[in-house]
């Protein structure tokens, strides 16, 4: 029999979009392609955006074969919150028209219902099962179920009471329920974040799969030289309420008691920003703040290789690609134990994310003791190597087969 | 007629406390006495307390049942606070004349691998201590761990000991057998008594394996399988805690003590002591260098000194030895002699950390880098009592903080 071929409702790939998503999304697609999987990947893509330059990405990764790019001219953005895709909108200038309103949707909702609009101009491609990640591409996902019968996994890389710690839209998370209660198949990334689903929307247990997700160590390069004098400590992520960057200010506040020459490093934007910006001023401390903004490619590496150690203080951390990212570029990791990594990684110092005193202890212990340094780099990256993309794309692979009956 | 040796470690650290770094310098109490008692009661009535009255009881019907411990300093004292019935019990099977016990170390620690002096110390302590409890006079060794190496054995020489016992492992025995005694290389006459692990490792680690294709493994049954082996002594040694707590009663490990000695006499096997086991004559010389031990499938130390944080931890202790002593302060110097316990630093091991064996379920600390974080903040605060000026005020200090505890 012939293997699936799919359908897939992702997001735009790295470096463009930084973030889990778009790693994750170009990761999966690498993964199946390898496996000799066929897949239609389909992207909400900037009016402004330069689409050849995901064609050489694959072709550089030799998956052109398998792969077919479809872009969709949308001003969605993973992560988009209302407040964010109203920025976006207001910064997308339409030639002739005048105003982007004019072309797409007024509001995040409005544009996530034109996407679904024009999604559905693919049911006529040819496809076994149709694979949407996160919320934005889940009602486009039920609508092509709708009309072209097929199988709908829905993969969900967090949930709306994730990316908010807890205070969700409630119009997105009806929209997550429904794509969640209409999906024949769910995947996640952890047990951390299946029990969410299980605690949120009551959705019938054996329909939710666990898939940790792995990360790529290609193009990862050797250590550079480290450029700061002294012990840094690293935050690395959107500066979002979800990703605890407030627990990890407070942290450095207890830790400068103890070790006052470190410095703290904030890689990363999110509207977060100038209250920590502030937070850092108010403890009289911001001397020993570097904010970099977001970085890409190869800063990315050399911020994690600088640092002596990275702390990921999310309050809510459906997995958390970011500390294998770390790991794999031989820095000692500290995990919020909300999350889906520290499931799988055992060679790490795990913090609850409230406890500053506990995360500051652990930090200061890093910083002190170098055998605990390397001794959690060594066993760590040793441990990381299992963590493969093939792994997870099997996974999938798998769920496809299950539900197209296909092989 | 070949003969068993019996063996038991009996042995209890005291677990130290998640101890903050927020704490150091505040001297507050560095061991979990609530977890130590608890972990003490549990063992005593799962294994101490039932084992060591089915030992009695076999002692009374069997005509020439023996066996030998080795109890350490650290568990004696537990056995004190939190269940003294578990002392009455060993003083009643001192008082039988069938039990014979080892000298070691009283800490339990790896003291003759980084101080010689600090070494005959606690041996020392621990001598007294058996002599007090159980009007013994041991004259054969055990090492922590039985750790081993030609250097111990001529240290042991000078202080008189007969014997030690040590890993009977084919790394170094080669086509020689464990059930045999052997002298020292680099003694006059020191005999080495060899444990023979798959016999022994039969009962305490298979026993209730049952996917094991010995399983059920019954007296009569391993009764047969040491019958046919040569030899002087075939030397069982284990854990005590073998009995009730590794292995459960469940798994029959009491009705197969009860009847062993029964179904070895079908075989015309018979038990003997440690310093009788060493009276035989040597087969032959065993040359050890390097230091090994009865524990994982490397017999080496690295299950407590493999790693970075494990040799860097103990340095420190041992580095701290002179400034501890110097205080003559006994609450200060004791702190420091519990401290040296082996426990301490194989819950520091990372070998097998990530499949969460044997080493994992052990372990009061979440994970070695938590053990590790913890033990250095208690040394921490150690040093800073051990160089100030005034230590009593530590002892004060610590018993107000204990009591409010």
């Amino acid at each position: 029999m012939k293997k699936p071929k799919v359908l897939m409702l992702g997001w735009e790939f790295p470096p463009y979009k930084s973030g889990g998503l778009g790693t994750a999304c170009y990761d999966l697609t690498k993964g199946l392609a390898k496996l000799g999987t066929r897949v239609t990947f389909v992207m909400p893509f900037a009016p402004t955006g330069a689409r050849a330059e995901y064609v050489n990405l694959l072709g550089a990764a030799k998956l052109l074969k398998n792969v077919k790019i479809k872009t969709i001219t949308s001003t969605l953005r993973a992560y988009h919150t209302s407040t964010t895709y109203a920025q976006t909108l207001a910064e997308t200038h339409v030639s002739l028209t005048g105003t982007a309103g004019a072309v797409y949707g007024k509001n995040l909702y409005e544009e996530v219902q034109r996407y679904t609009h024009v999604a559905q101009e693919l049911k006529n491609r040819t496809f076994d099962v149709i694979h949407a990640h996160d919320w934005m591409t889940y009602p486009a996902g039920l609508a092509l179920k709708k009309k072209t019968k097929k199988p709908l996994i829905v993969h969900l890389h967090a949930t709306e009471f994730d990316r908010t710690a807890g205070n969700p839209d409630p119009r997105i998370s009806h929209i997550e329920y429904e794509g969640l209660c209409g999906a024949d198949h769910i995947i996640t990334n952890s047990h951390f974040s299946k029990q969410n689903i299980l605690k949120h929307y009551a959705i019938p247990e054996n329909k939710i799969e666990v898939v940790h997700w792995g990360i790529d160590d290609e193009h990862i390069p050797s250590p550079t030289e480290k450029t700061l004098p002294h012990h840094s400590v690293l935050f690395l992520g959107r500066v979002t309420v979800q990703k605890g960057p407030d627990y990890f200010v407070e942290a450095a506040k207890h830790v400068l008691a103890f070790e006052p020459n470190t410095k703290f490093i904030v890689v990363g934007d999110g509207d977060m920003l100038p209250r920590i910006i502030n937070r850092t001023c108010e403890l009289g401390i911001a001397d020993k703040f570097i904010f970099t903004g977001a970085l890409k490619g190869a800063d990315v590496h050399r911020a994690f290789q600088n640092a002596s150690v990275y702390v990921m203080p999310s309050v809510s951390e459906p997995f958390g690609l970011v500390a294998l990212e770390a790991i794999k570029n031989g820095t000692p990791v500290i995990l919020s134990k909300t999350s889906g990594v520290s499931e799988v990684v055992s060679h790490a110092l795990k913090a609850d994310f409230w406890d500053t005193k506990s995360l500051a202890e652990k930090i200061v212990s890093v910083l002190r003791h170098a055998p605990l340094r390397e001794e959690l780099r060594k066993n760590s990256l040793t441990e990381s190597k299992q963590f493969t993309l093939i792994e997870p794309a099997r996974k999938v692979l798998d769920a496809y087969r299950r539900l197209t009956g296909k092989h | 007629m070949t003969n068993i040796c019996l063996y038991f470690q009996v042995h209890q650290p005291y677990r130290i406390k998640q101890y903050p770094l927020f704490d150091i310098g505040k001297h507050a109490p560095y061991f979990d006495e609530h977890k130590n008692a608890e972990i003490m009661r549990k063992v005593a009535r799962k294994c101490y307390v039932p084992t060591t009255q089915l030992l009695l009881d076999l002692i009374h019907k069997h005509p020439s049942f023996c066996c030998s411990f080795s109890i350490t300093g650290t568990a004696l004292e537990q056995f004190e606070k939190y269940s003294p019935e578990v002392l009455e019990q060993f003083e009643k099977l001192a008082a039988t004349g069938r039990v014979e016990f080892l000298s070691e170390t009283y800490h339990h620690s790896l003291s003759f691998l980084y101080d010689a002096e600090e070494f005959d110390h606690q041996i020392a302590l621990h001598k007294k201590a058996m002599k007090m409890h159980f009007g013994a006079k041991p004259t054969v060794f055990r090492n922590t761990e039985l750790i081993y190496h030609n250097a111990l054995a001529a240290h042991l020489e000078k202080a008189g000991y007969a014997a030690v016992l040590a890993e009977g492992w084919d790394g170094f025995l080669g086509w020689r057998s464990p059930d045999y005694v052997y002298k020292a290389a680099g003694t006059k006459n020191v005999k080495l008594l060899l444990k023979n692990y798959r016999l022994s490792d039969d009962i305490a680690f298979r026993f209730g394996n049952k996917s094991w294709n010995g399983y059920p493994l019954t007296a009569d049954k391993y009764a047969g399988w040491i019958a046919p082996v040569m030899g002087d002594s075939i030397n069982l040694f284990m854990d005590f805690e073998t009995f009730g707590e590794h292995q459960w009663e469940d798994t029959g490990i009491f009705e197969f003590m009860k009847h062993l000695p029964f179904a070895l006499d079908r075989h015309n096997i018979g038990f003997h002591l440690p310093s009788d086991a060493a009276c035989a004559e040597p087969k032959d010389e065993l040359d050890i260098h390097h230091p090994i031990s009865w524990a994982d499938t490397e017999r080496d130390t690295s299950a407590w000194l493999g790693n970075q944080m494990q040799t860097s931890a103990i340095a420190k202790l041992y580095r701290l030895k002179k400034d501890v002593l110097a205080t003559k302060n006994a609450h200060i110097i004791d702190s420091w002699r519990k401290l040296t316990t082996s426990d301490h630093f194989y819950y520091m091991c990372t070998k097998w950390f990530s499949d969460g064996d044997v080493h994992k379920y052990f372990n009061p600390h979440n994970s070695p880098y938590e053990a590790y974080i913890s033990f250095m903040n208690v040394i921490s605060d150690l040093e800073i009592a051990a160089k100030k000026k005034n230590p009593g005020m530590f002892t004060k200090l610590a018993k107000l903080l204990e009591v409010s505890a």
